[in-house]
């Protein structure tokens, strides 16, 4: 059986590799953050490979050796309490290299969790993404400029996303720039993230929310600084400002295309209430977990 | 069925001994079944939206009432317990009856308690705080209900048939099931509404 | 509710076609028992039994009609997503099909098929007469079957829940799911969640209290240990769900406020209950599945189970952790490093315990003498196939990385990794391994090894290629995708995968028809040469499970009784006690039916006057003067004597 399955392995993996020459999405990161994803996830693999090496050539080694039809037919197998020797053996192994991966875990959760690395110099644009039925708002604060379904960014800029929903919870998911997190319509959440190259991506929402779910999809495109400076003045002279009307408006559609406006929503729908940045610094009490504690922060705002 | 004589009456058979263990097994899961009660409201108790909080609504007197009524219930199934073991059923049944007429004036109490808080327009649909403040409240307001009834039930049997290894079993799961909701609602007036007129 | 809207569901083709098939299947069974007057001995024996075994086998049959229900679901979905852009089944349909999938699958399938084998197995493998309550057994039964059957009911009247198994508020809210689906799932599962920690509640104080005399517990069987171990985490767990159902109900049907958007509610809090009793249920289905491949890997390397005292503290453990991990469900909901980090590590740690039990099988096996029948096949098939999904639990529970799983095809594959080969391959194992005790002859060995190897590789062929599209960026509970995203080909070929696994599960079914037309009767009582008392006793088990209770000094004590030559059932034969049938857990479970089924369409009126009946149902009960009845000695000896076939 087992080389049926290793046989299968190899032929799924051939498979893979045929349907596209392109590397999988995961492992095709285009920024900092996806980056150190796309390492731990490929470290991950290997080390989970040498534990099912070692669990399969174990099982070959006593489904070949102590079949029935190799034994005489008086053997009788012996009585086996255990060995504390074995036992103890495959308890720590297995407790060291989960203990090695949890410092991994903890390294890079804060790693993705932070403005990414060699872009500490440089002051992060912040956009506000939320969704309403199955679309995406992303609002430039700064810019003064809002779109739908599509996000252009600079390359080379640490981005903060802001994500929260206006309704279902949503999970906001550029593959190639960062992993993903959930926006809520009661807490405002933030993703960090950067392109390294200049592009246009695969952005969705991942968590499912209802009839529209398949095709709530948008383009993020990373540009030049000067492509980008150059799209926001375009928005800002071409296109209408945002009502609260127009707004409203659209919260109601189901699907709609691309649209771009020259002011934002935060100014009549603000966001709601920042949660995570809360939970970091009062993070010690959060061990435990209790929901209790992460109420009372956010109503102590 | 084997008798075992040497075991107080409500023990005495194995079917008995069964009912006693498992009946401890199902208090877990109540405990389980109250303390999400008690997480969801201690997660939500901020959460007023556009509603009152408990400052504004929780009256103390009343509830001082309750909580005289049930602790003073919980003294007198115990006596009736007590009545049980030394045979007494005249004893035993009027301690039973105290211990269910207290808990009808709790009911009562509690009944009125949410009939003035709708009257302040403050209903389990106004805010999430009320919501599960009355669903807490309410659950073990069914749980007394519930109670009510049974305990009941043992009294019309233990008139009918007399102190018996069946009867007395009942009698004994139903004290434990009456203590277990006094101390919830020890739980309730600590750190629903002593914490709540605090705050 | 106009009668359009009420019906609304059979406007889609496969629909009606489902429900046709249901009316038709109903008929069928109510003209066949009326045709062959077989109406009385069915209500005697089967609606009315208080026997365990008889429930058993009951909850494994309704297990079965769920396995095939819910596998109708998971064809329909693989077959829409086999080609991109498939018009086979709109967005509506497939999102109600994979809600459905999860729930009759999880808890209508898994549940009752591991509850079914507990209640078969574990007062014969203690050496009980029944279990501790067996009316209360027979109420667990029929609440779940009421349940069940309101569940599938949701299908042909007013809609089938349609926000996914977790159903996330708001998302469940009657703003955003506005069908009655939603009220079918809360009532549905309240049911039968209910049966359940019955259930728990009467299995915790069977194992405790009713063992064989000299049974102690470190002398228990390693399967009832995973019982025992899994309904102390039903007894825990499912009060959680109590509530939180509860507070679904009273928010889509009250207008309480406890996961609205607006006056304080909070979206989340749903999240974290139903993962609190989520996590743990995994692990409901997951450790008797442990027990029972550590019977039968025991029984079929023909010799003790290795490290025993290590495979006891492992189940604790897992036990214990398992309720430490829910977040793990929602890293990314925001909770911030620190919060992630220790659950990640809470949920990395149940590797180690879950590792020690594969390393233990995998030792029994060392200078054994390995027999490669069904039931073992299965054994053998979980741990290659299981350890997958164990390594990509691992790496699922690495916080950072699950930013890119999660909500993804790769956890889908991981989950199905983790069940398929852990509860069903279980179950399907103990259903083989049991077969002759609960009916006296066996299945066919050569359909269950044909029908295993199609299961085995099928399942590969479905699963493993939905690890690579998860990393490709394929999220999950998509009823369709572009052409563009590459995601045909490998969709195609679990496609097939899922055809082969049709045709496995269909063999399994035909195997019961072959073997009960084709197999020799009269089974020795010990088919397997067992080392547990289950095998002590005959096949089919009396009524009163053991002429007398055994004796037991030692672990194993059948296996080495059978070594030495003595007969551990031999001892004077004395009138037994057993309880009387009765019809009440059935007709009271009907009356709750009607109570949910009124409550899900908000007929107040008519649900109230159904519980009142419920309630009329436990006063009789209350009331009732019933002491069980007593088997003779002259009656138990013919019995035996028949049974051993001296005639």
């Amino acid at each position: 059986m087992k080389k049926k399955l290793s046989l299968m392995f190899v032929t799924l993996g051939a498979l893979a590799l045929l349907a596209g020459c392109e590397p999988l999405t995961v492992f095709n990161p285009k920024g900092p953050n996806a980056e150190t994803l796309s390492n731990t996830i490929i470290l991950s693999i290997i080390t989970m490979a040498f534990i099912l090496l070692v669990v399969y050539v174990l099982l070959a080694f006593m489904l070949t050796k102590y079949r029935a039809s190799k034994a005489s037919a008086d053997y009788e197998p012996p009585h086996e309490e255990g060995s504390h020797l074995l036992e103890i053996t495959w308890t720590v192994i297995p407790i060291i290299i989960v203990a090695f991966l949890a410092v991994v875990t903890v390294r890079t959760t804060s790693t993705v969790e932070a403005q990414p690395a060699g872009y500490d110099d440089k002051e992060p644009l912040v956009i506000y993404a939320s969704s309403s039925n199955w679309k995406w708002h992303f609002s430039y604060p700064e810019e003064g400029v809002e779109t739908v379904n599509y996000v252009n960014i600079p390359v080379d800029r640490p981005i903060e996303f802001k994500l929260y929903s206006f309704g279902p919870i949503t999970s906001f998911w550029i593959p190639q720039l960062a992993g993903q997190k959930y926006a809520m319509s009661d807490m405002l959440t933030t993703i960090h993230l950067a392109a390294d190259e200049v592009g246009s991506f695969m952005g969705r929402n991942s968590n499912f929310n209802g009839r529209g779910f398949a095709e709530m999809e948008f383009e993020a495109q990373s540009m030049t600084q000067k492509d980008f400076d150059e799209w926001v003045a375009d928005v800002k002279a071409k296109e209408a400002p945002l009502t609260e009307e127009k707004f409203d408006e659209l919260l109601k559609a189901e699907h709609v295309g691309r649209q771009s406006f020259s002011s934002t929503h935060l100014e009549f729908r603000p966001a709601p209430m920042e949660h995570g940045k809360n939970m970091d610094m009062g993070g010690m009490d959060h061990g435990d977990m209790s929901e209790e504690d992460m109420n009372n922060e956010h109503s102590g705002h | 069925m084997k008798i075992d004589s040497s075991l107080p009456l409500e023990y005495s058979t194995e079917e008995n001994r069964l009912k006693i263990f498992g009946f401890w097994i199902f208090l877990g899961a109540e405990i389980v079944l109250f303390a999400t009660l008690f997480t969801v409201y201690f997660t939500l108790h901020t959460r007023t939206g556009s509603g009152p909080d408990g400052a504004e609504i929780f009256e103390l007197t009343p509830v001082l009432w309750e909580t005289f009524l049930l602790l003073t219930s919980s003294f007198t199934i115990g006596l009736g317990v007590h009545a049980m073991r030394i045979g007494r059923k005249k004893a035993m049944m009027t301690f039973f009856i105290i211990t269910l007429l207290l808990g009808l004036g709790f009911l009562a109490i509690e009944i009125d308690e949410f009939v003035t808080y709708v009257h302040e327009g403050a209903t389990i649909q106004t805010s999430a705080f009320l919501s599960s403040l009355m669903t807490l409240l309410g659950t073990h307001g069914a749980h007394v209900t519930f109670g009510f009834f049974w305990g009941l039930g043992i009294i019309i049997q233990v008139a009918k048939r007399g102190l018996n290894p069946q009867t007395a079993n009942k009698a004994f799961i139903f004290s434990l099931y009456w203590h277990f909701l006094d101390v919830v609602w020890i739980f309730i007036f600590s750190f629903v509404y002593l914490k709540g007129l605090i705050s | 509710m106009s009668m359009e809207e009420l019906f609304h569901p059979m406007q889609e083709p496969m629909i009606l076609a489902a429900a046709i098939s249901i009316v038709v299947g109903a008929v069928v069974i109510v003209a066949g028992l009326t045709f062959f007057k077989k109406w009385g001995y069915f209500y005697k024996n089967w609606l009315s039994t208080v026997d365990h075994k008889k429930i058993g086998i009951m909850y494994i049959a309704v297990a079965l009609l769920m396995l095939f229900r819910g596998g109708i679901d998971a064809l329909l979905m693989r077959a829409q997503t086999a080609v991109p852009d498939n018009g086979l089944l709109d967005a509506q349909h497939y999102n109600e099909i994979f809600t459905t999938h999860g729930l009759l699958m999880i808890l209508f399938m898994a549940m009752p098929f591991v509850i079914g084998l507990m209640n078969i197995v574990i007062p014969l493998q203690i050496g009980a007469r029944d279990v501790a309550f067996p009316r209360l057994n027979a109420v667990s039964f029929w609440l779940f079957a009421a349940g069940a059957g309101l569940l599938n009911l949701s299908f042909i009247i007013g809609g089938s829940p349609d926000a996914g198994w977790t159903a996330y508020f708001p998302l469940a809210s009657t703003e955003f799911s506005p069908t009655v689906g939603n009220n079918y799932y809360s009532l549905a599962l309240q049911l039968s969640g209910i049966g359940t920690l019955m259930t728990g509640v009467n299995f915790i104080t069977t194992i405790i209290k009713m063992r064989a005399p000299g049974m102690k517990l470190m002398k228990m069987p390693m399967f009832t240990w995973s019982i025992l171990i899994t309904n102390v985490i039903i007894v825990f767990a499912f009060p959680v769900l109590t509530v939180a159902l509860a507070l679904m109900m009273f928010d889509r049907q009250f207008g309480t406020k406890f996961f609205a958007m607006q006056d304080g509610g909070m979206d989340m809090l749903w999240a974290n209950l139903f993962w609190v009793w989520g996590h743990p249920e995994v692990y409901i289905v997951i450790l008797p599945a442990f027990g029972i491949f550590s019977e039968i890997i025991a029984t079929f390397a023909r010799k003790n189970l290795y490290g025993y005292k290590s495979m006891v503290m492992s189940m604790v453990v897992i036990s214990l952790l398992s309720f430490l991990v829910w977040a793990h469900h929602f890293y990314t909901m925001g909770h911030g490093v620190m919060v992630n980090s220790v659950f990640s590590i809470t949920t990395m740690a149940i590797a180690v315990p879950t590792g020690v039990k594969i390393f233990n099988w995998l030792l029994t096996m060392r200078n054994g003498k390995i027999q490669f029948t069904t039931p073992m096949l299965y054994a053998l098939g979980f741990i290659p196939i299981f350890t997958i999904g164990g390594v990509t639990g691992v790496m699922l529970a690495m916080a950072s990385a699950d930013y890119q799983y999660h909500n993804t095809m790769f956890l889908v594959a991981h989950f199905h990794y983790v069940l398929i080969p852990g509860t069903v391959f279980g179950v399907l194992a103990g259903y083989h391994y049991w077969w002759p005790k609960m009916f006296g002859f066996r299945l066919n060995e050569k359909l269950g090894k044909t029908a295993f190897w199609f299961i085995a590789i099928s399942f590969n062929v479905t699963f493993f290629p939905l690890f690579i599209l998860g990393l490709d960026g394929y999220a999950r509970r998509m009823y369709t995708y572009s052409e563009s995203t590459g995601y045909g080909p490998l969709n195609m070929l679990s496609f097939v995968g899922a055809l082969g696994l049709a045709v496995g599960f269909a063999l399994i079914v035909y195997n019961i028809y072959y073997s009960w037309k084709h197999m020799p009767r009269n089974e020795k009582a010990d088919v397997w040469d067992g080392r547990t008392l289950e095998w002590a006793t005959h096949s089919p088990v009396p009524e009163y499970n053991f002429a007398v209770v055994p004796t037991v000094t030692r672990l194993d004590e059948f296996w080495f009784a059978k070594k030495e030559g003595r007969d551990i059932t031999a001892g004077t034969i004395e009138k037994i006690h057993m309880p009387n049938n009765t019809g009440t857990p059935f007709w009271m479970s009907g009356f709750f039916f009607l109570a949910a089924f009124f409550a899900v369409f908000n007929l107040w009126i008519p649900a109230i006057i159904s519980m009142l009946g419920v309630f009329g149902f436990m006063i009789h009960r209350s009331f009732e003067k019933d002491h069980g009845r007593y088997i003779s000695v002259e009656e138990v000896m013919a019995t035996e004597k028949s049974l051993r076939g001296d005639k």
